[in-house]
């Protein structure tokens, strides 16, 4: 899949699920780059067709609502939405 | 719309009427102008890709019949504005938010997952027929009763397609 990856630094395995037109998503991917976290995002809604539902597949996965952002953390927790508590705690930040 | 893509005015236009609109129907746009600069060029980019404004913050399929919920104002945002102060998006806010009363946050999605989601659901049977349908605005809840639901939302301006059957 088509994950852009964003250097930084090292706080577990972080991949997150975006849509390029969303708020939210900007201000999550804002904050882990003032706090230098690296990770891996994918813009969902730049998706087509089979490449799209097998992300969306992932997505429903961890979250059932499928809303974004949606950020997996070592493939154990799902942050549904964006707090800069929510992922600090995650995070052990 | 006006403007074609990648032109900044067509941006702007629709900025303004948004505000416009919004003003006339009583609802309040978050105070903040550069988020929802940004949230508009979500809108705008949408419209282009699908032709018609869905929601920024959520991933349209591109079918607009599977669409009509989230086209923006969505159908959830009167709820969301009264439990949470504003939309799920932060485009539109209380009066409390912008006096600033209060703090806005991420809130949870209140549209059902896909699969669950009751569209064009049967009206009520229990009671007696009235002598013409009753027709009601997802957007903003305006009941009438007539033949077909008017072409446009005389409170908020929604198109007709975004009308269900009330009664």
């Amino acid at each position: 899949m088509a994950m852009i990856r964003v250097e930084g630094k090292d706080h577990g395995n972080l991949v997150l699920y975006t849509l390029s037109t969303c708020v939210w998503c900007r201000m999550m991917k804002n904050f882990l780059a003032k706090m230098e976290i690296g990770y891996d995002y994918v813009d969902v809604d730049t998706l087509a067709d089979e490449e799209r539902s097998r992300t969306m597949d992932e997505v429903r996965h961890w979250n059932p609502q499928c809303s974004f952002p949606s950020l997996v953390v070592n493939g154990e927790q799902c942050v549904v939405g964006f707090s800069e508590d929510s992922v600090k705690k995650a995070l052990g930040l | 719309m006006n403007g074609g893509p990648g032109n900044p005015t067509g941006i702007d236009l629709y900025y303004e009427d948004l505000a416009a609109q919004s003003k006339a129907a009583g609802y309040h746009l978050n105070p903040d102008s550069g988020f929802v600069k940004a949230l508009v060029e979500g809108l705008f980019l949408n419209q282009e890709r699908y032709g018609y404004p869905s929601c920024p913050c959520r991933l349209a399929s591109g079918r607009k019949e599977d669409d009509l919920d989230i086209i923006c104002p969505c159908d959830y945002r009167d709820a969301d504005l009264g439990e949470y102060g504003s939309c799920f998006c932060a485009l539109y806010v209380t009066q409390a938010v912008l006096q600033g009363n209060a703090r806005l946050a991420s809130i949870p999605e209140r549209r059902p997952p896909e699969g669950s989601r009751t569209h064009g659901e049967a009206p009520v049977r229990e009671m007696a027929r009235p002598s013409l349908p009753a027709w009601r605005c997802r957007v903003c809840g305006y009941l009438c009763a007539r033949e077909e639901p008017p072409a446009t939302c005389p409170i908020c301006k929604a198109a007709k397609e975004r009308f269900e059957r009330f009664l």
